[in-house]
């Protein structure tokens, strides 16, 4: 019987004025006395809401049960069958808009504390060296997949389990896509959790080549020249969006991705690797994203002090809670209501400030967030020697580009049917960012699922 | 792994390394260019691809230990290996996608200054190949720095040698030679393809442009993933914002801006100073002087 308690087991954190000097990991996660306390939350729902708010629909009561009864390598397996990156999920999922948005215990209280437990559970599972469980025999065909983050690792994952003989073209020399370069150390450890969870690919029996970039190397076609049955592009949305405004191309100015790259791929923040990066006095980011909080954070860990700079009010801001919520405890200040006009440069062409305008809410936009308007005559300087323009990005032409069939939309999105990832060109399947723009983990992970099961379907098919 | 086959000093500044790179090697094109990294915990570094052979399955590349990551790639030695080639990245030169009748009609001049001889070789060879004979002029500093004489010689129709200081060839720069074969030896050229440091094409796109030949340039900024991702390559070409990884690094030269690419490029100097020093001081490395 699920205990009433309301609220759920806190997590421990590090503390935010010692972490905000260090790359170490935020959140510490449950341990298992917490995760079984909290596991006796649960209501085992005849009809789990949570699930339904799941975008790969892990069976989420069934394993929260097994956790419960001390089955933890059961657990695992559970959440293994519809995830291949649960110790990611569990960290950076925005669970509050997903499974634990839906759980009925939030009517009345805190929802379950489910990405916790995910996390709690895939941490176990690599502690003890449990694997995941592969096919249990291939069936000869070759799938090629282009790009190994979230949505690639996932269709990759999915397709070895079904017994495909699975290829990942990566561009970069690491895999994980934007959990290696993108997502910060300190709310996502590279090492630990990242390459960990890549190797549980592999284990499945998938191949990763890195240092490959489809579309430049070979195409599309000639890869299924060379006997791929089957291509799924998972190559995300790596283009970074600048504003257009004057002075952008100072010195000092950087993209989200360029900064955030530096830091997290490359490894800027260690001594020992040899990668630059600007550690700024005062910096300015310009966005309200996740990717925004995550190039605020840096910056901060990097020694500066940082001002987040949004056109729309707090309620508007697009990151995760958890991510405002820390970043705020961090110490990052935050503008709102405030759009950036000219970037100001010194006269080595180096950034001196940044001029704003102030805004304020008007009608609903397309969106559905009400739109922010200029206030005139608001105009005002902050004095800073370092931009970060984090206002989201778009799909890397080099694919679409380069592969005849392959049609986009005007947002060069690939265009990809929602259910099963096809594309308008036979046996190429495509899904995550790639398709969608700029998303989350989950939902790249939730379309490299569909993905699989298209192109699962089309060599069945062929098969006849 | 991608193993070094050959490595090579050219002379006090210039490396050569042939790479065992079969993927690159089969695909890649002139004006197109590879990011290198030697190990683990260095930095991506864009290289231009000077030669390669597809049947080898091997590039070329020719660099310049400036920095920090150059400086140590001098440790790598015949059959050592880099951990990453990444590549061909950027676009092929546009005259390898021109039609080759159009191609044939033109009179074509290359200028190289010091290394960017590296970058004009696989072009000048390739057009070499389809009957085309480009003129060139090959310029450096001074003697010792002339670049792949014999090389370009063996493809190029006329080669100019230059010197800065007269040691070699024709007296001054590249630009004033080809100032001088315009203006006093007659020849008539549709297009140049300049490639070199950044204020030697500046100064050369300048000069091309008051004699009305339009001029290709190849850039090489600040690159960190080198396929669009990071756009810390972003240059200004007329008016627009372009990547170099991805929309060059071929560039008309016209309506670049030169002054924030050069710019630009000095953003890690600092740093990178930094670095070279700890590099070269060692242990002894404790920060500099104290004032900076």
């Amino acid at each position: 019987m699920a205990n009433n308690v309301l609220e759920k087991i806190p997590v421990r954190e590090q503390e935010p004025s010692v972490r905000a000097t260090n790359f170490e990991e935020v959140c510490y996660g449950y341990n298992k006395e917490e995760a079984l306390a909290e596991s006796e939350r649960c209501l085992n729902c005849k009809k789990p809401k949570c699930v339904e708010g799941c975008p790969v629909a892990i069976n989420i009561p069934k394993f929260i049960a097994e956790l419960k009864d001390g089955n933890f390598e059961q657990a695992y397996q559970t959440i293994s069958e519809s995830s291949s990156l649960p110790a990611v999920c569990g960290r950076v999922c925005p669970q509050e808009t997903q499974c634990e948005g839906k759980c009925i215990r939030g009517i009345k209280g805190d929802a379950v504390s489910i990405g916790k437990l995910e996390r709690f559970v895939a941490d176990w599972a690599r502690e003890n060296g449990v694997k995941p469980k592969g096919a249990a025999e291939k069936n000869g065909h070759k799938v090629a997949v282009i790009g190994a983050g979230p949505a690639g690792l996932t269709c990759a994952g999915d397709l070895a389990r079904m017994g495909y003989d699975v290829t990942i073209f990566e561009a970069l020399h690491k895999p994980g896509g934007v959990l290696t370069y993108g997502i910060p150390e300190f709310r996502l450890p590279k090492d630990a959790v990242v390459a960990a969870e890549v190797e549980n690919v592999k284990a499945l029996g998938v191949t990763i080549e890195t240092d490959h970039v489809v579309g430049k190397a070979d195409t599309i076609d000639e890869l299924m020249e060379e006997g791929f049955e089957a291509v799924f592009i998972g190559s995300g949305a790596g283009l970074p969006k600048f504003m257009g405004i004057p002075g952008e191309n100072a010195s000092g100015v950087f993209s989200a991705n360029e900064y955030l790259t530096r830091n997290n791929l490359m490894k800027a923040f260690r001594d020992d690797y040899d990668t630059p990066i600007y550690r700024a006095k005062k910096a300015v980011i310009v966005g309200g994203g996740n990717v925004a909080m995550d190039a605020a954070r840096t910056a901060l860990r990097l020694g500066a002090e940082v001002h987040l700079v949004y056109r729309r009010s707090e309620a508007e801001l697009p990151a995760r809670a958890e991510e405002v919520h820390h970043a705020k405890e961090e110490g990052i200040i935050f503008d709102l209501l405030t759009n950036p006009v000219e970037i100001l440069e010194d006269e080595n062409g180096w950034v001196r400030g940044i001029r704003c305008i102030r805004m304020e809410l008007g009608e609903p936009d397309a969106s559905g967030r009400r739109s922010p308007v200029e206030i005139p005559g608001s105009e005002f300087e902050i004095e800073c020697d370092c931009v970060i323009m984090s206002l989201g990005t778009s799909p890397n032409p080099l694919i679409s580009s380069t592969t005849k069939g392959l049609e986009i939309n005007k947002r060069k999105c690939i265009i990809a049917d929602e259910a099963d990832g096809k594309t308008t060109k036979i046996g190429v399947y495509a899904g995550g960012d790639a398709v969608t723009g700029a998303a989350t983990v989950i939902l790249a992970m939730g379309a490299g699922r569909a993905g699989a099961r298209g192109i699962d379907e089309y060599i069945k098919a062929q098969e006849k | 792994m991608y193993t070094i086959k050959k490595a090579k000093q050219l002379n006090k500044a210039n490396y050569l390394m042939v790479l065992d790179a079969p993927v690159i090697a089969k695909h890649c094109m002139p004006g197109q260019f590879i990011i290198v990294k030697k190990e683990e915990n260095s930095e991506r570094i864009p290289l231009t691809i000077c030669d390669y052979d597809r049947e080898e399955g091997t590039i070329t590349i020719v660099f310049q230990p400036v920095g920090v990551s150059t400086t140590k790639m001098l440790s790598l030695k015949e059959g050592d290996a880099f951990m990453d080639v990444v590549g061909p990245l950027g676009r092929p030169s546009d005259l390898t996608e021109m039609p080759l009748e159009e191609l044939k009609k033109m009179k074509l001049l290359f200028i190289a200054g010091g290394v960017g001889a590296a970058p004009i070789y696989p072009q000048v060879k390739w057009l070499h190949e389809q009957g085309i004979d480009a003129d060139v002029i090959n310029g450096a500093r001074t003697k010792e720095l002339v670049l792949f004489e014999e090389e370009m010689r063996s493809v190029a129709g006329n080669m100019y040698i230059t010197t800065d200081d007269g040691s070699y060839g024709f007296k001054g720069t590249g630009t004033a030679m080809m100032e001088e074969l315009v203006n006093n030896q007659g020849k008539h050229y549709d297009r140049m393809i300049a490639i070199g440091p950044m204020i030697m094409m500046k100064f050369c796109v300048l000069s091309a442009k008051k004699l009305g030949i339009p001029t290709v340039v190849s850039m090489n900024p600040i690159m960190v993933d080198g396929t669009g991702m990071c756009g810390a390559c972003r240059l200004t070409v007329n008016g627009e914002t372009k990547f170099a990884c991805v929309d060059g690094p071929e560039f008309e030269g016209d309506n670049l801006d030169f002054d924030e690419a050069m710019k630009r490029a000095r953003m890690y100097k600092t740093e990178e100073g930094r670095a070279m020093l700890a590099l070269q001081e060692g242990e002894t490395h404790h920060g500099g002087c104290g004032n900076c």
